[in-house]
């Protein structure tokens, strides 16, 4: 059964992923520049297309809280925010990962106050890159509305059992329009059955969720690094699968696109690719040997991934749509860590840009390019530089 | 009264044999009797069974299967909330020791 094209923003096509996907509780509080997911999920319950409880809470510390309390008597749920959202309800958001429950989420991706703005930047998510979570970070819309479903896959594998955040960019992607191939419900109900599990309260066989360990904390810990580190090579299997029912794959953890002989590499997250992508297919066509990486989770982090690109190339930036302030990217913290394990490593440059949604053109990322091609021949400058910023 | 197993909670060997979430080990590991200061006491005659005590006791320790409530003291922990809630007055907090009894 084929998919219907359908023309809808980022914000929707993640609601129509939900129902999808059908959800048993969703628990949420709008927040800009998600509200229009929550409101077109809350209309879905409403008209009955989605048979679900939806509790309208009053904060995001309340929406993560009941979403824990729903995933621990073995509900399949779903939450989004974004933002101070997610920075509220951040205390919430290891107790989710530690007790191993399941729950996707999307986070609309807006830059942090103050300067109080609406616009995207990738410091809300990055944030949280610590708190146990799968992190992932879509381009356009149709990945969004496709990693949604996939998500809830992963997530719930047995091996994984692990909550996962959906990254969209605030506006760029949720609030644009775009075409979009919306999948049967009967494809997804083949590739995603509903959900069963032991992790749960259940009056028949009595057991201890969201335990205290005082000695044994460690060991829960590592027992939850140790089956993270799987989390890659369910991605694989699930986007196989995905890909041989709904024809679409998007790379696995990083999508690599002309890296192969690329003299100088960029690394990007969420919607800033398309951009690149453009300039680096333009560039190619003068004959310049670039090649652009999209990382695509952030977490688990794709450290073998990244050292492999970067082993084959002279120059790789990283472009950060976020400042740790007192140091520099965080893309850039993580990405170096993984090439200096490398023999020969490239000349690593990061770029910081689109804060507070400022645009990334394509005339930037064509000197972003530039640059790199300079440190390709051997150029020195800056480790950090800011792109279209007026740092003087 | 129908008291909680106390189930000893032995360290996996390997740390494969930690569960993923809900743990099977039993909900009581060990009592927590020696964090009280002050232990309430139920006078049965005053008391008039409402249960508001058994419904507010964040410890679930007040036990209603028998002729009278039971408060069962391995794991009360005195916080006193049952007496503030008894409209009866049926409840007493006594500072451990004073009593007499041995806690």
């Amino acid at each position: 059964m084929p998919g219907r094209k359908v023309f809808i923003s980022g914000d929707e096509a993640v609601a129509e992923a939900v129902r999808l996907a059908r959800p048993n509780v969703i628990s949420a509080y709008p927040i800009t520049p998600q509200t229009v997911t929550v409101e077109r999920i809350s209309e879905f319950v409403e008209d009955g297309s989605l048979k679900a409880e939806y509790l309208h809470v009053e904060s995001e510390h309340s929406a993560m809280s009941a979403a824990l309390g729903a995933a621990a008597v073995g509900a399949r749920t779903f939450t989004a925010t974004s933002s101070q959202g997610l920075l509220y309800m951040a205390e919430t958001l290891p107790y989710v990962s530690g007790a191993r429950f399941p729950i996707v989420m999307m986070n609309a991706n807006r830059t942090l106050a103050t300067p109080w703005a609406l616009l995207s930047d990738h410091r809300d998510s990055l944030s949280q890159l610590d708190s146990g979570w799968i992190q992932v970070y879509c381009e356009n819309a149709q990945e969004a509305m496709d990693m949604i479903i996939q998500a809830y896959r992963i997530a719930e594998d047995p091996r994984v059992m692990t909550p996962f955040m959906v990254n969209l960019d605030g506006f760029i992607l949720t609030h644009t329009y775009e075409m979009v191939d919306l999948p049967a419900q009967e494809n997804v109900d083949r590739f995603l059955p509903p959900y069963r599990t032991a992790n749960r309260m259940d009056l028949d066989d009595p057991k201890t969720v969201c335990y205290a360990a005082l000695d044994d904390y460690m060991e829960f810990h590592l027992k939850q690094e140790l089956d993270m580190r799987k989390v890659p090579g369910v991605i694989e299997e699930v986007e196989l699968e995905f890909k041989g029912i709904f024809g679409r794959s998007y790379g696995g953890l990083v999508e690599k696109y002309c890296c192969e002989d690329a003299e100088a590499v960029l690394m990007t997250l969420g919607s800033v690719t398309g951009t690149a992508r453009a300039v680096v297919d333009a560039m190619r066509m003068e004959g310049k040997m670039v090649g652009l990486a999209k990382i695509r989770f952030m977490r688990p982090f794709p450290a073998a991934e990244i050292a492999g690109i970067a082993g084959n190339t002279k120059a790789m930036g990283i472009l950060d749509r976020d400042l740790s302030v007192g140091y520099e990217g965080i893309v850039f913290t993580n990405a170096r860590s993984a090439v200096c394990e490398i023999e020969s490593p490239p000349r690593m440059i990061n770029f910081i840009g689109g804060l507070g949604g400022r645009n990334i053109s394509k005339e930037d990322m064509r000197q972003i390019f530039d640059q790199l091609m300079q440190a390709a021949r051997g150029e020195q400058g800056e480790r950090v530089r800011f792109v279209n910023a007026r740092c003087e | 009264m129908e008291r909680p197993l106390v189930v000893k909670f032995k360290r996996p060997d390997s740390i494969r044999d930690y569960p993923c979430g809900a743990f099977r080990v039993g909900t009581l590991v060990q009592e927590n009797s020696g964090w009280r200061v002050f232990r309430p006491v139920i006078d049965t005659g005053k008391c008039i069974k409402c249960l508001r005590c058994f419904l507010v006791c964040p410890d679930g320790v007040i036990d209603k299967s028998g002729e009278d409530l039971e408060i069962d003291y391995r794991f009360c922990k005195g916080c006193g909330v049952c007496a503030y809630e008894c409209k009866v007055g049926a409840i007493v907090m006594m500072r451990e020791g004073d009593d007499g009894n041995a806690r």
